[in-house]
């Protein structure tokens, strides 16, 4: 198994962090993991991606120019990104602030309303917990209690009390993904 | 096995320095590799095991930090990026003059100038050719992985004391930046101030008892006779570790007709290119240089005659290519070495590479 | 009356070269300021037991030989740069007495950025600091406390400051550091002046051991080469042309921690 993806979206989003649990939870189950930000003057206040593979063997390229998976977060990055997904690949998206939907038709198309859920759930802060529940619903590459084992090694231990509310979050989100389109 | 940490490059390098046994870090911060230092300032190894760690006002005074603690016998570093290590070659010129042991480590990013600071692997030259004036050499190592920004920092440290020369750690902002699995070594304990005068005391400036000559850490010596002495001596080192110390990795080169040469990020690139070369049926290896000074040119002396040629992949405009060229002339045989690369903060994707490789070395042949 | 071998018996001496002061030609000009300075570092470590715990930092300049002639260890440093490595050498070895030994263009010109912050971070050194207004060993050279008017090989006519600015007051100016802790301005053309220098060097060498920040004494100096002066006159030239412009005394005895003393 090996899964090559990208996270991409605002600063502030918790794009960063997403993929770093997503590598955390992968080493709980074995894996090989790479975790590759954009870094910079380019991450101040603009888009930030990460990407992110996880693997059975050992990882050659960090960087990629297709990917398996992109999880996008806003136009900017839909507009970079949709069209560097793998045919036959996973784009999953949060409607919030799109005003152009993807538009391929030879790779799967999901979203999760990741924004209104986490306001519904009174905390903007698990946001990239809903969308990450939404992946893991349609990409089960990881064990949900490596997860938790990954959100703890992520998480300073001051944050560990909140690991509940996020567990809590993920599910949400892979109750809410929605098909828009499958190949 | 320790514990696997999922870490940043930089966050590694720092974390192995205080595990190694380090005495001092001096530096000065710039992108892409100011987590070092900030890592090591919020570790505070001086209340663990002792080690200084200081923000100098300059990299200038930060390389002649590093010269004066070097000077005496203990395990001291520093570390920059491409344009900070310009700044540093006076002093790296003068520790390798006063053959005196230390880490340098470069996390380079794009140049000429200001440049960028997305990673680049342009400082080549500057790394393994001199850098800075004089005949000189330091021993340099590339990590291609974040696990070898763990590893590479004790190899260094102890290649650095074993040739009294600067060893160089050559990354790029992409192994810096990246998280890996990481196993971090176990903590080695500083050397006493007895052992640091039993090892170094023959020449560090340990202070003068009665019963030995002064030392004197200088790369002055005004007498021609003398000063070429030096450069001899110097070179028939340098000549040492080019016999001892050329280390690489050679990747499904056993049958390869076709050998992709890079190191660092670009061998992980050329690690994937030839994944997908070899799906499609062509004969590929990787050869991933490990020390680029000595550079490993026994086996390129060594495979030259069974393959059809070289490429040498680099994310610069073509520096080890040269170095590629060279070995493969010592062996009399003609073979074709080509070069593909990126610049300006690009890493190149594994497709070019691969077209690089079907359009200069195989397309030539059809 | 006395032959001369019951003249030089060990009872009758009254003076003597200390040991630490290596038995060799110095390459200074006669009437150089550098050799009694020299003098005095050597006789200080010898009389108060450092030889073992001191590490010297020579400069390039006249001075670069230091290490030539004086029995310790040494590190010579580059263009500017001591402080720095006397920084290195004394943050890893901070039990040693660690002194740096500069002119006026490596201290006040190349090497102003390193003094300043060696001096700001209080780094546990002595810095001695000759000022003779001139490039001595590159052959005569404005230097940046060459004083206005002044003649020197690259100021032919003088030194004009609209051209080249003024004649730097180093001491001042590391006086307003919190860093250090003893700030003083010194010369060594007489013997009471000699002596004067050598109970401040002293001072500044107490303040080491003592962990007391940085010490910094300037020796304003003659260069009779670079002023094409006999040393006599060099002297005189000196105490006319260059103590009115370079004050000497105590700019600061005190404590780390504040920006000027109070006495």
């Amino acid at each position: 198994m090996t899964e090559e993806m990208i996270i991409a979206g605002f600063g502030g989003q918790g794009v960063l962090s997403m993929g770093k649990i997503i590598a955390y939870s992968g080493i709980m189950e074995d894996k090989e993991v790479t975790w590759f930000p954009s870094y910079g003057p380019e991450m101040r206040g603009g888009t930030a991606n990460v990407t992110v593979i996880v693997s059975d063997k050992r990882i050659s390229s960090p960087v990629l120019h297709e990917y398996d998976t992109a999880i996008i977060l806003n136009q900017q990055s839909l507009d970079k990104f949709e069209k560097a997904v793998k045919p036959g690949g996973t784009l999953l998206y949060d409607p919030n602030g799109i005003v152009n939907p993807p538009t391929r038709t030879d790779i799967r198309i999901f979203k999760v309303e990741g924004t209104r859920e986490s306001v519904e759930m009174g905390n903007p802060k698990v946001f990239n917990m809903i969308i990450l529940g939404g992946f893991l619903k349609v990409k089960p590459i990881l064990k949900l209690d490596n997860v938790e084992k990954g959100l703890e090694k992520s998480l300073p231990e001051r944050y560990h009390k909140l690991i509940p509310l996020n567990l809590e979050a993920i599910k949400r989100g892979q109750e809410i993904v929605e098909t828009v389109k499958e190949v | 096995m320790g514990e696997l940490r999922l870490m940043k490059g930089n966050e590694v390098l720092a974390e192995a320095v205080i595990r190694c046994g380090c005495d001092g870090y001096f530096g000065y911060p710039i992108t892409p590799q100011s987590e070092i230092m900030e890592k090591l300032m919020e570790r505070q190894p001086w209340t663990e095991t002792g080690m200084v760690v200081l923000q100098a006002e300059s990299e200038v005074a930060a390389i002649n930090m590093v010269y004066g603690a070097a000077g005496t016998g203990k395990k001291v570093m520093t570390s920059s990026s491409s344009p900070g290590v310009s700044l540093m070659a006076e002093g790296i010129s003068y520790i390798a003059g006063a053959e005196l042991p230390c880490l340098i480590v470069n996390v380079q990013r794009g140049g000429p100038g200001l440049g960028t600071i997305q990673p680049s692997q342009a400082d080549y030259f500057q790394s393994v050719k001199g850098g800075g004036h004089g005949d000189y050499k330091m021993l340099v190592l590339a990590p291609s992985s974040v696990q070898e920004m763990n590893d590479f920092v004790d190899l260094a440290f102890e290649l650095a004391f074993k040739y009294r020369n600067p060893a160089m750690i050559l990354t790029d902002g992409a192994i810096g930046q990246m998280m890996e699995k990481v196993e971090l070594s176990d903590y080695k304990k500083r050397w006493t101030e007895e052992e640091v005068v039993e090892k170094n005391g023959s020449w560090a400036t340990t202070g003068k008892p009665a019963s030995r000559q002064r030392n004197v850490i200088t790369s002055l010596e005004l007498d021609s006779d003398k000063m070429e002495q030096n450069n001899l001596r110097f070179q028939a080192k340098y000549r040492r570790m080019e016999a001892e110390e050329q280390r690489y990795e050679a990747i499904q080169c056993d049958d390869a007709e076709y050998i992709f040469v890079a190191y660092g990020t670009s061998a992980r690139v050329c690690q994937k290119a030839m994944e997908i070369a070899r799906d499609k049926g062509l004969k590929v290896g990787l050869l991933r240089p490990i020390t680029l000074f000595p550079f490993p040119k026994n086996i390129v002396k060594e495979l030259a005659p069974k393959v059809k040629g070289f490429l040498s992949v680099e994310m610069n405009a073509g520096q080890m290519v040269e170095d590629i060229k060279q070995a493969v002339y010592e062996t009399q045989i003609y073979r074709k070495v080509e070069f593909f690369g990126r610049m300006g903060g690009i890493i190149p994707s594994p497709g070019e590479v691969v077209d690089a490789l079907e359009q200069k070395l195989i397309g030539e042949e059809k | 009356m006395m032959d001369i071998k019951e003249i030089v018996k060990p009872e009758n001496l009254v003076y003597g070269k200390s040991e630490l002061l290596i038995d060799t030609i110095m390459h200074y000009c006669p009437g150089c300021t550098h050799g009694v300075v020299h003098k005095l570092m050597a006789e200080l470590i010898d009389e108060m037991g450092l030889q073992e715990k001191s590490v010297g930092v020579a400069p390039v300049g006249c001075a670069v030989f230091a290490y030539n002639y004086i029995d310790i260890d040494w590190q010579e440093a580059a263009h500017g740069r001591a402080p720095a490595i006397a920084t290195g050498i004394s943050r890893l070895n901070p039990e040693k007495f660690v002194f740096t030994y500069q002119g006026d263009g490596d201290l006040a010109s190349i090497g102003a950025g390193e003094i300043i912050h060696a001096c700001n971070r209080g780094e546990n050194i002595l810095v001695v600091f000759i000022n003779n207004g001139i490039y001595g060993m590159t052959g005569g050279q404005m230097a940046p406390t060459t004083l206005e008017d002044m003649v020197t090989s690259t100021t032919p006519c003088g030194r004009d400051v609209d051209l080249n600015g003024y004649p730097l007051k180093m001491t001042e100016l590391v006086a307003q550091l919190p860093g250090t802790s003893y700030v003083t301005r010194q010369s060594a053309q007489t013997a009471p002046a000699v002596r004067k220098c050598k109970r401040a060097l002293k001072k500044g060498i107490r303040n080491v051991l003592d962990r007391k920040g940085t010490s910094f004494v300037e020796v304003v100096s003659t260069c009779n080469s670079g002023w094409k002066m006999s040393p006599a006159k060099a002297n005189k030239w000196m105490e006319e042309n260059m103590f009115p412009y370079y004050p000497l005394g105590d700019l600061k005895d005190g404590e780390k921690g504040n920006p000027v003393s109070n006495n």
